[in-house]
């Protein structure tokens, strides 16, 4: 195969792993809208809280759309497999995303039909169920899926469809495996950790302050019990290997671990991710003012799933593999588009750093000063 | 819709689409139009320094923002549709549809998203000019949300720029340009960005025109109808001239869309255009005798020169069009729908037969296929069509939904006229008629909306992709229970989100401005 298509071809999944890493860093959105109830004990808290993530709802949501198209884009047989095939996963999914949508600018309005405390339970669902579906519709990345495709479907007309689910759960079945809600879990939690220490950084209350720093040493046990767990699992775990000369699936043990050994800089990628996020916490929970947390937790995050996706779809890897064809299993290269659309897009992704510069911007702009009683108590402006 | 649709998983999985898009296009085309039009006001603030522009822009940035919200909802639901009920869709031409929708991702919600938040939280955070731009390029940015898509659906009622490959067995891009700029996707974009506008300046003058009738916020009402007026001609003007390109670009590229507008089942020289016409229920397939019309009134030779340029060119009908045999604008013999059927069959059996000869290593036959495949791959779709008749797209839906929105477009630019002069000669406060007229239009504009999309999609059936996919090789393969439940769930959810948004945006019109 053309060297240019390889290099395309990894390109695009760097990409869309960084589209999927960010989008993790961004559900402390729903991280927040999870804990609306537990950090905010009065009517005014909650709404501080509601108008610090409900200034960046719309990022995390666009960051979801636009993985969506990044993953039509360049590897449009996944686009085809898995959504058309688990169903209901990704009904769900969306089903919940279209609650936060309207959530944050009906809950507060007169004349809103189902009233407020209606609104704020949708945003409760959207902040629990969203990084948990998410998260274990990630974990098939690493444990599997049953489907079954077939190209030369499409010549029979009375079925042409070439993508078939291999049972009738249509995805539901995800949420029976032990490590896919393992990683969903993880997710969750990690999203809640985000949501506290982008609250101590974003909201000028004491009261509010005191009670995300008790909270993370909560969170944090609990994210790392399921992250390490999950990250044990995948290290010693069978992995779906692609043989670079015949493209057959084959099982191969320890074959994510021996992905980080293979690839050098995803291993450093994860560790200091890692250690990102562990630095984001711990020095946000010994005693001091420090508020930066979020920046150190936030960044590490984004290297972490990073590196995970990587892992999972570099170094001759089936990044969706199929437990009920494993020669279905979806690969960088039999899932991915012509080379010509590849690299089409990848001009356009020359825009990628100008659209991060403008959003750092944007966001700083409306972020250097912290949100606190005295602006949502004024009816000066949009408030949530 | 849905009286006449039966079980069938394909039939669920249009409505289910149909029921999306619609409810997306409830919201879309205020976002699009309101947000130029509160630019335009935020502007003359910047300029002027009047901090009655600044609460007039403000009012209207509010009722902005709760309309955007279950916009972007609905939009987040169809993007996805196309992998949940479409896989084989997805897979076929992902290759070429895929990219306009990561464009727009990247390039143009990511603005919208951002300078959104700076445009409703910004006003005491950052400088007037940060924010007059925030405002701009945030209906920039839905605008470039718009092409992108508009380009992708184009390219589907047109498909170019593109070939397929049998080892990969979808279609893929060779001509970006060809899909990105292809002239239905000029004129349909510039078409429907524009009915966007006329129903946001219809919505501005309708909502001032109720403050004028309840004797409230006078000035505010009068100088929004002023703006909303402009606007609105200016928009409506300029739809002539894409409606017209749209409709040309429909007669070259989709006659049987055409002739389904037109209720025209006898094509031929010097065809007129029906101006109003009550289509006869009786007929019921294009091969029985039955008249099309009860009535119908023409513009004589007018439908031959919008089609064609030319006042005696030929305009085939829906008969026509299946039987064949008529001389096409590019001087060849039209095939009839019997030999596109064998055609693609052919086609669909070549592409077998290519990927069997590869398998067993057999060059001289893959050869062979291969050619056989190219030759009639125009017509791979027509190869999965049963019955000459599916051809044809539900003739009273298309005929009528057309009508609505060109009698309607009509009677906008009247509107915008009467109120431009009533207004410029301070007579709009006291006449109550154009007030009550005014407000009546709002929803007319919502209507010419959705019947200008009942005419582009339901008009373009049995098509996904024209001439090249079906809808029923499109669909993903799922229990049609599991695509009925979705349906209802969407149903409900979308409505209660639709009267909750109409709810608070009765209450914010009515707690009114209070611009002084």
């Amino acid at each position: 195969m053309d060297s240019t298509y390889i290099l395309l071809q990894h390109y695009w999944w760097f990409l869309v792993s960084l589209l999927g890493a960010l989008l993790v860093f961004l559900l402390f959105v729903q991280g927040g809208q999870s804990l609306l109830f537990t950090i905010g004990k009065t009517e005014l808290q909650q709404k501080m809280l509601l108008n610090s993530t409900g200034r960046k709802w719309e990022f995390t949501f666009t960051t979801l759309v636009t993985f969506g198209g990044a993953f039509f884009a360049s590897f449009p047989l996944f686009y085809s497999t898995s959504f058309g095939g688990a169903y209901w996963v990704w009904m769900l999914i969306l089903a919940c995303f279209v609650l936060q949508a309207v959530s944050y600018e009906y809950q507060s309005k007169k004349g809103n039909l189902l009233g407020k405390k209606t609104y704020q339970v949708f945003l409760l669902l959207n902040g629990i169920l969203g990084p948990i579906l998410l998260g274990t519709a990630v974990g098939t990345f690493f444990n599997g899926a049953e489907f079954i495709v077939n190209k030369g479907q499409l010549t029979d007309v009375a079925m042409p469809v070439i993508s078939t689910w291999a049972n009738p759960w249509h995805g539901l079945e995800a949420a029976f495996v032990f490590w896919n809600v393992c990683l969903g879990l993880a997710v969750f939690f990690l999203a809640r950790i985000q949501a506290l220490l982008y609250f101590i950084n974003n909201i000028d209350d004491a009261e509010i302050t005191v009670r995300c720093r008790k909270h993370l040493v909560i969170e944090t046990a609990l994210f790392l019990v399921f992250f390490l767990t999950f990250l044990v699992h995948l290290l010693f775990a069978d992995g779906f290997a692609v043989n670079p000369e015949t493209k057959e699936v084959f099982m191969q043990p320890y074959k994510y671990f021996t992905n980080l050994i293979e690839m050098p800089a995803v291993t450093v990628i994860l560790l200091v991710g890692v250690v990102g996020v562990l630095y984001g916490i711990i020095r946000t929970i010994l005693p001091g003012t420090w508020k930066k947390g979020i920046w150190y937790c936030g960044t590490g995050t984004v290297l972490t799933v990073l590196a995970l996706l990587l892992c999972a779809g570099w170094n001759n890897t089936a990044y969706y593999p199929s437990i009920a064809d494993l020669q279905s299993s979806l690969t960088i290269e039999n899932s991915c588009s012509s080379p010509f659309t590849l690299k089409v897009m990848s001009y356009v992704s020359i825009l990628v750093p100008f659209v991060l510069a403008y959003i750092f911007y944007a966001w700083r702009a409306l972020d250097l000063r912290k949100i606190n009683e005295k602006e949502m108590e004024s009816d000066k402006g949009h408030t949530y | 819709m849905i009286a006449s649709i039966d079980t069938s998983l394909i039939d669920w999985s249009r409505a289910q689409f149909a029921l999306t898009a619609m409810y997306h296009w409830l919201f879309v085309p205020l976002t699009l139009g309101l947000g130029v039009i509160q630019a335009i006001m935020e502007t003359i603030y910047y300029k002027t320094g009047n901090e009655f522009w600044k609460k007039t822009a403000q009012f209207w940035m509010k009722l902005f923002g709760i309309n955007f919200a279950i916009g972007v909802a609905t939009g987040l639901i169809l993007e996805f549709e196309f992998g949940t009920n479409w896989s084989n869709y997805s897979w076929f031409v992902g290759d070429i549809f895929g990219a306009p929708l990561a464009i727009e991702g990247i390039l143009a919600f990511f603005m919208e998203a951002t300078f959104i938040a700076v445009m409703f939280f910004g006003w005491d955070k950052v400088s007037k000019r940060f924010h007059l731009a925030s405002t701009w390029l945030t209906i920039i940015g839905a605008t470039l949300s718009a092409l992108w898509i508009l380009i992708a659906n184009a390219w589907m009622q047109h498909p170019a720029g593109m070939q397929f490959n049998p080892d990969t067995v979808r279609n893929e891009m060779f001509d970006f340009w060809a899909v990105a700029l292809s002239p239905v996707a000029i004129n349909k974009f510039f078409h429907t960005v524009l009915s966007g506008w006329v129903v946001g300046a219809v919505f501005v003058i309708g909502i001032s025109s109720w403050y004028l009738l309840k004797n409230r916020d006078k000035q505010f009402s009068l100088e929004s109808i002023k703006v909303g007026a402009i606007f609105g001609l200016v928009a409506s003007i300029l739809i002539i001239w894409t409606g017209d390109g749209s409709a040309y670009q429909v007669a070259q590229k989709q006659p049987m869309k055409l002739a389904a507008m037109e209720g025209l089942y006898e094509g031929g020289n010097g065809m007129g255009l029906v101006a109003i016409g009550m289509l006869n229920p009786d007929k019921t397939s294009y091969k029985d005798n039955e008249n099309p019309f009860i009535f119908d009134l023409k513009f004589p030779k007018l439908l031959s020169f919008l089609a064609e340029r030319k006042a005696d060119a030929y305009v085939p009908g829906i008969v026509n069009l299946i039987e064949g045999g008529y001389t096409t604008n590019k001087g060849t013999t039209a095939l009839s729908a019997a030999e596109k059927i064998e055609k693609g069959q052919i086609a669909i059996q070549a592409l077998a037969d290519y990927r069997k000869a590869v398998k067993d290593k057999d060059q001289v036959a893959a050869k062979q296929a291969r050619t056989l495949l190219d030759d009639n791959f125009a017509y791979f779709g027509y190869g999965y069509i049963k019955d000459p008749a599916d051809l044809v797209p539900h003739v009273g839906l298309t005929f009528y939904s057309f009508r609505v929105m060109v009698i309607l477009g009509g009677y906008f630019i009247l509107l915008f006229i009467i109120a431009l002069i009533w207004s410029k000669k301070d007579k709009f406060a006291d006449a109550r008629w154009l007030q009550w007229a005014s407000l009546w239009t709002i929803p007319l504009a919502y209507i010419a909306g959705q019947a200008g999309w009942i005419v582009a999609e339901v008009g373009r059936q049995p098509w996904a992709i024209q001439d090249i996919l079906p809808t029923s090789a499109s669909v993903s393969k799922l229990a049609t229970s599991s695509v009925q439940t979705t349906f209802f769930l969407f149903l409900l959810l979308f409505t209660v989100l639709l009267i909750a948004e109409i709810g608070i945006m009765v209450k914010a019109i009515k707690k009114g401005p209070s611009v002084k």
